[in-house]
């Protein structure tokens, strides 16, 4: 797969099963949209093979787009238009749409539905596309990075939505630049970092390598800085902490830390980018 | 629903957002009114040497800013509404819809065709009113005949324009440069009497000349023929020639980004 004189992803081999949350995590520039353009039939692919719903996306029909929901990374709505109008002008395009009002009601937009989409806030026009894409009752959705700039509060509402989705028994394919929206929203995450895949697993799989090493760091009696590495946190600690009191001292500035999920992740994607540029 | 239906769905929310969006407005609908006024009121008392006759200035502009008003409503708004839907990112998504093509195009189109129409309408009734250039009421077929294939030409060439415009903010430098200098030479905004032989001559290479003569022979009367065959028959070659280009060249996607 690949555009221009590079070729952005390789050897990238995805299964996502039906009604699952899979996030494709993977920093700015890691062939994540170029990967999910393909999957949406925008994109020609130099080779491989892809099957979408059972069907090719570069040779489907109208009635393979029937049945998935787009969100493009940036949005792409008519300012003019208000919310209920928005959805309505999309609901036309399928065969089988949800009803209007419920589908604002399901992005949470009940409150705006006269508002036109230029009035809304970010938060709020991401919802809004979302409902566009829902509104066709898709099998499957395509959201393509679509927290990247929010604010907390928004991040967190929009992220309520899709877990509604969720529930709906709807397949979502999500990519995304953050771990945390990946942990908190995917069954399956897959990790990829410049065009290749770096790792793949649950959220909790991956929250396994966590639990892998801890650093504990103190000063000693004479001031200096200690760091200890260890595999097994808590046996080494018992030990330090019984020979300090045997001897009466004090651990100063005592504290055990592990790489969180982030740290992996940047672990993880930054070894791949430093493969790559040999 | 059915393409036909789709199509009315698709052209129902594209005259909404028209409406709304001041831009539009103003290009379309404010612009020519506010030009036919202005003629109206500084050249009134004129008279314009048309086809060897003597005819008062008002007679000359309400054709000519109704002609000016077509070719806004329709190449001048496909071109800059395409190009901002493409670079938004409107045009791809709708591209990942079931939605054909070619629904999307014929709705915006007859956003197009039905605003040319109001335009028509509403200058002959200010032209009316306010100049006293009545509506040639037995000459609405032939009207009507030039101004549908003058519409569909320059939707033509309005989509095919957007092709040649890399972002939003050069559709409007782009479609004004293009079209303004060539309403001056053409005879549409400088009655054609004034100007110099060289000039209508090069003019006479270019479509909007030949839509404003065919579109100025059915509305005045007096003229040897109510339908100029041959000036419109040059529109709609251009009209084509766009299609083609618009065929071939069109893109969904945005270009920058």
């Amino acid at each position: 797969m690949s555009y221009g004189e590079t070729e952005a992803v390789r050897g990238i081999d995805l299964e996502v099963a039906r009604g699952e949350v899979f996030a494709f995590l993977g920093p700015n520039g890691a062939g994540k949209t170029t990967t999910v353009e393909i999957l949406e039939g925008y994109r020609k692919r130099t080779g491989g093979e892809v099957l979408v719903l059972g069907e090719d996306p570069a040779t489907a029909g109208r009635g393979w787009r029937d049945r998935i929901g787009i969100v493009l990374q940036s949005n792409s709505l008519d300012p003019y238009l208000t919310v209920r109008e928005s959805i309505e002008l999309y609901a036309g395009y399928f065969s089988h749409p949800r009803s209007v009002e419920e589908t604002i009601a399901l992005v949470g937009l009940e409150g705006k539905a006269d508002d036109r989409a230029r009035k809304l806030s970010g938060g709020q026009q991401r919802r809004l596309d979302v409902g566009m894409a829902l509104v066709g009752d898709p099998e499957l959705l395509f959201l393509d990075e679509p927290t990247t700039g929010f604010d907390p509060s928004a991040r967190r509402q929009f992220w309520d939505v899709i877990e509604s989705l969720q529930e709906l028994g709807k397949t979502i394919f999500l990519t995304t630049h953050y771990m945390d929206e990946a942990q908190r929203l995917a069954d399956r995450v897959t990790i990829i970092a410049a065009g290749r895949i770096v790792a793949r697993g649950t959220p909790e799989d991956l929250g396994e390598r966590e639990k892998a090493a801890a650093t504990i760091r103190y000063r000693d009696a004479r001031g200096d800085e200690i760091t200890i590495e260890t595999l097994d946190p808590v046996r080494e600690l018992n030990r330090l902490t019984g020979e300090a009191l045997e001897r009466g001292e004090e651990l100063d500035g005592l504290e055990v830390t592990r790489p969180s999920l982030e740290d992996v992740y940047l672990d993880l994607t930054s070894t791949a980018e430093g493969v790559t540029s040999e | 629903m059915s393409g036909l239906a789709l199509v009315g769905h698709q052209f129902r929310f594209d005259q909404k957002a028209f409406w709304r969006n001041p831009a539009s407005v103003g290009f379309t609908v404010f612009f020519p009114v506010l030009l036919l006024v202005i003629f109206g009121t500084i050249f009134g008392s004129d008279n314009v040497e048309v086809r060897g006759g003597h005819i008062d200035t008002d007679t000359y502009y309400v054709p000519a800013i109704i002609t000016m008003a077509i070719i806004s409503s329709t190449m001048q708004t496909l071109a800059m509404s395409l190009v901002i839907a493409r670079e938004d990112g409107r045009l791809k998504r709708g591209r990942g819809t079931p939605m054909p093509a070619w629904v999307f195009i014929a709705g915006r189109v007859g956003n197009s065709i039905v605003t040319a129409l109001i335009m028509l309408a509403l200058l002959a009734l200010i032209g009316g009113l306010a100049y006293g250039v009545h509506f040639p009421w037995d000459r609405i077929p032939a009207i009507l005949l030039v101004l549908a294939v003058g519409a569909a030409a320059f939707s033509c060439l309005g989509i095919a324009l957007t092709a040649a415009i890399p972002t939003q903010d050069a559709a409007a430098p782009i479609v004004n440069f293009l079209l303004l200098p060539l309403y001056f030479l053409s005879g549409v905004f400088i009655p054609d009497d004034q100007l110099p032989n060289g000039i209508i001559h090069f003019a006479d290479v270019f479509p909007i000349r030949h839509f404003f003569l065919a579109f100025f022979d059915a509305y005045v009367p007096g003229g040897a023929h109510t339908v100029a065959w041959g000036h419109l028959l040059i529109v709609a070659i251009w009209g084509l020639g766009g299609l083609l280009l618009a065929i071939r060249f069109f893109r969904w996607t945005p270009r920058s980004g």
